[in-house]
């Protein structure tokens, strides 16, 4: 095997920031190479390096052998590296072919469509992709999507591809067809960097990993060196990740009952059509489904900022789809939305202030009409020490914070006011290990003392071990409720694809 | 060689307490061509505007008089920008809420003076205030600009003004001169050492005291402080804030309003055409230039007014024209918003060579 790609003591600093310290790993021909690191140990700015967005300040880039100097993403898509982001960067309204052509150099103006219209279908019926030509993208699932995303990269003839977290948003049998791609492209001699933090997939399809750690490529082991364990524990290293225990709850009060909830968006389409759902008092209640399907919708229904058109929510007794109706009880419900920095906080400032943005009104934190800022001041020591909060200098505005850090923010003022339901939205996205277990662990103590938890999240094994029951959505509705303890993943993924269960938990 | 911009990680306090002092420094340099260009020294020309403003009693006095009614509506202006509203109306609020005062002192037949003057300042307030609450209204209920709102409602209060002191408010002995009679003693507000000076300012500074107390020390001034920096979590933490944005424009109307009672309580003391030579638009560059704090308007407003006494001497001394000081107060504002874009980014050199 030959290497392709030699990334040799690679150095970047941003002002008071080390990304990347003395990085070094190689690609060979035909390899799948696994980047594995927790957020911030350097991913996203090596491959913004690679895809040249980036100028490392010190160390070398060989591509087959010869050095290189990127000033422009352009230069490196002409070295033969293409990059799939985790965002797609395609137009909607046009179809499936207008978007590859608009990826290609040197269309001439007078191209013939059906020339390349062959050559793409080519490439398509190749990798036994399911992609129809004439399609619109906004028609497309978001796995098609991404197949798009690829043959883009394909039609350029690169050599090296990166993956950035490409399954985040796939079902488990949409994985499994990427992951055959992955596995002909490689036997084409294609070579594969492949960025993800789901323990099983590494397995599944590495022929070597890198482990990236505080900037520095820690080690790089060989298919059969490896096991999930070790790899577990060279990325934390010695970070302790928090241990939590959590007793099975099975109570029959019902706390929220969501019953024929629909809710359109801007466009008029549905967001949620005729859902439905039960939340019992102290359970922990899994939503799966592919990222999409009205998990943002039902978050927002529930906290106030989208107003149903059909169905009913009672809480107990008690009415409050309306929103008046709602807004007394909506102080109630804890929540912990999917984007951080646009929703949960005022990021200009103090953590002081965000911690008690929504509880500046009690009697606690003010006198008549001024603030208290000495109890506010206490509430926030008190809660930076609870949560491990990691801050500046009193006064720095949130904004400053890691996003782990802005996370625990959010969770402690969310959770201060010892709430009866909390609505958590992708709680653990982005966030490291030490950070997730940390969040985990403050979701199942809340459970013990009687916190009903709607759970969203997109990563199965998270679901599968905090959930006392998974209800599975697709486009919209809710296909049905399994036991963490008794499904299989490959069942959540069919219903996560709309198939509904022969037997419901 | 190449020039890279970049988003600065942290502003230093330097920095940003900096750029808008070199701004007006270099406002002052670029003035000064315009100077050249119409035969006056600069130099001369701005020993001229210091020595006016602030080298007599009198000049002071003027000073003081031109700052107060600057003070009322910046801080009108910059209570709005605090929430990321634009408050571009003040001068429209100004007239409306000189319009109420001159209403209550004309008509309403109070004879005793502390009664004449609350009840005066009060219907200033609130003209004011209302008159903006148009805006706050329709922002907040179907997300109109409030911008061209504010706006577009300066020509109306204006006309409206001119309507009222060309028709039915007339004075009937003001030889057909567009103004109203004349106030009574009761509706004046008291003048200090035999100048033009009247409590109005006193009151400025008292209105920027409560404010700054308002929007540092209250749970409503965190509330509105909270929505300025985001909106979305805002609502998350289930604040209302449509309520907010109308009340937030309709304080900020109602400060400029009250500069609309001082003028005419304390000035002028009567409604006439072209009460405000466009204090509220000048407010704006008051806000921006305070940073929006209540503090700073105090400041930067006494800047401005020294500035208006010593333009209006250039006009007698050199026969320059009004429109030099207005041409100035541009100058101040366009390098003022040039200069955030260094506060915001860095711009560095980066050496590199090209590729393979």
């Amino acid at each position: 095997m030959t290497d392709i790609l030699q990334i040799e003591n690679i150095r970047k600093t941003f002002p008071g920031v080390i990304a990347l310290d003395d990085v070094s790993f190689s690609v060979a021909r035909g390899e799948i190479h696994t980047l594995l690191g927790e957020n911030g140990a350097g991913k996203s700015t090596l491959m913004n390096v690679l895809t040249g967005l980036y100028h490392p300040d010190r160390g070398q880039i060989r591509m087959a052998g010869e050095k290189i100097h990127f000033t422009s993403p352009r230069d490196s898509l002409a070295c033969g590296i293409g990059m799939v982001h985790q965002h797609f960067m395609l137009v909607p309204a046009h179809s499936v072919f207008e978007n590859i052509l608009l990826a290609l150099d040197n269309v001439p103006n007078f191209y013939s469509r059906k020339t390349y219209k062959e050559k793409i279908q080519k490439l398509i019926d190749e990798f036994n992709l399911d992609l129809d030509l004439n399609t619109p993208v906004w028609k497309l699932s978001i796995g098609a999507q991404q197949w798009i995303e690829l043959i883009k990269l394909l039609m350029r003839d690169c050599q090296l591809l990166i993956l950035d977290e490409p399954t985040a948003v796939l079902t488990p049998q949409e994985t499994e067809r990427l992951f055959n791609v992955l596995r002909k492209l490689k036997k084409q001699e294609k070579s594969i960097i492949f960025i993800s933090h789901k323990m099983r997939e590494v397995m599944e399809i590495s022929d070597r990993v890198t482990i990236l750690k505080k900037g520095r490529s820690l080690a790089t082991l060989a298919r059969g060196d490896f096991d999930e364990s070790k790899l577990a524990s060279l990325m934390i290293g010695k970070d302790k990740v928090p241990q939590w225990q959590k007793a099975l709850q099975m109570s029959d009060e019902i706390v929220l009952d969501i019953q024929g909830l629909s809710v359109r968006n801007e466009r008029g389409l549905s967001d949620l059509d005729d859902f439905n759902l039960e939340l019992k008092k102290g359970e922990i209640l899994g939503i799966a489904g592919v990222a999409g399907n009205g998990q943002k919708a039902l978050a927002e229904v529930l906290t106030g900022l989208k107003n149903a058109s059909h169905g009913r929510i009672m809480a107990g007794q008690k009415d409050i789809t309306k929103s008046n109706a709602r807004y007394s009880y909506i102080a109630g419900i804890a929540h912990i939305p999917e984007d951080r920095k646009a929703i949960g906080i005022a990021p200009d400032m103090s953590i002081d202030e965000n911690l008690i943005m929504k509880s500046f009104k009690s009697g606690s934190f003010r006198s008549w009409i001024f603030q208290n800022k000495k109890a506010i001041r206490r509430n926030a020591e008190e809660k930076i020490e609870q949560f491990a909060i990691k801050t500046g200098p009193d006064g720095t505005p949130v904004r400053y914070l890691s996003g782990g850090n802005i996370q625990k923010v959010i969770i402690a003022r969310e959770l201060s006011e010892q709430p009866a339901v909390l609505v958590a939205l992708y709680p653990t996205r982005g966030l490291d290990i030490g950070s997730a277990g940390y969040v985990h662990k403050v979701i199942a103590d809340g459970a013990d003392r009687g916190m009903s938890t709607i759970l969203i999240a997109e990563d199965l094994d998270e679901l599968l071990k905090l959930s006392d029951r998974i209800a599975v959505m697709f486009r919209g509705k809710l296909i049905g409720y399994v036991n963490p303890r008794k499904t299989t993943r490959e069942e959540i993924g069919l219903m996560m694809s709309g198939e509904t269960p022969g037997d419901a938990a | 060689m190449k020039l890279v911009i970049e988003r600065r990680e942290i502003t230093s306090a330097l920095i940003r307490f900096s750029t808008p002092i070199a701004s007006i420094g270099i406002a002052l340099f670029v003035a000064g061509f315009l100077l050249l260009a119409s035969g006056v020294s600069p130099l001369a020309a701005y020993k001229e505007i210091i020595i006016e403003a602030l080298g007599s009693i009198y000049g002071l006095s003027e000073t003081l008089v031109k700052t107060t009614p600057l003070i009322f509506t910046g801080l009108g202006v910059s209570l709005a920008f605090r929430m990321q509203i634009w408050n571009i109306g003040a001068e429209g609020q100004l007239y409306v809420g000189a319009m109420g005062a001159t209403w209550v002192a004309l008509f309403s037949g109070i004879q005793n003076h502390w009664v004449m003057m609350t009840a005066m300042f009060f219907a200033a307030f609130f003209c004011g205030g209302l008159w903006a609450g148009v805006a706050g209204f329709l922002r907040a209920r179907w997300r109109v600009n409030e911008v061209i709102v504010t706006l577009l409602m300066n020509y109306i209060a204006i006309l409206w003004v001119d309507y009222l002191i060309y028709g039915p408010w007339k004075d009937p002995k003001g030889f057909n001169f567009p103004l109203t009679a004349q106030f009574s003693d009761t509706a004046r507000l008291a003048e200090y050492f035999d100048t033009r000076m009247h409590s109005g300012f006193f009151l400025a500074l008292f209105c920027a005291l409560v404010l700054y107390l308002f929007i540092e020390r209250t749970v409503w001034g965190y509330e509105i402080k909270v929505i300025g920096s985001n909106q979305k979590a805002a609502q998350y933490a289930g604040m209302n804030t449509g309520m907010a944005i109308f009340f937030v424009l309709f304080l900020s109307g109602a400060i400029a309003g009250v500069a609309g009672f001082s003028e005419v309580a304390g000035l002028q003391h009567r409604l006439q055409h072209g009460l405000s030579p466009g204090y509220g638009y000048t407010a704006i560059i008051i806000a921006w230039l305070a940073k929006r704090s209540a503090i700073g308007v105090v400041i930067v407003s006494f800047l401005m007014g020294v500035l208006l006494v010593g333009g209006d001497s250039l006009q007698l001394l050199w026969q320059l024209p009004v429109a030099f000081v207005y041409a100035f107060q541009g100058l101040i504002l366009f390098f003022l918003l040039a200069s955030d874009f260094f506060i915001i980014y860095r711009v560095k050199l980066i050496r590199g060579s090209i590729n393979v």
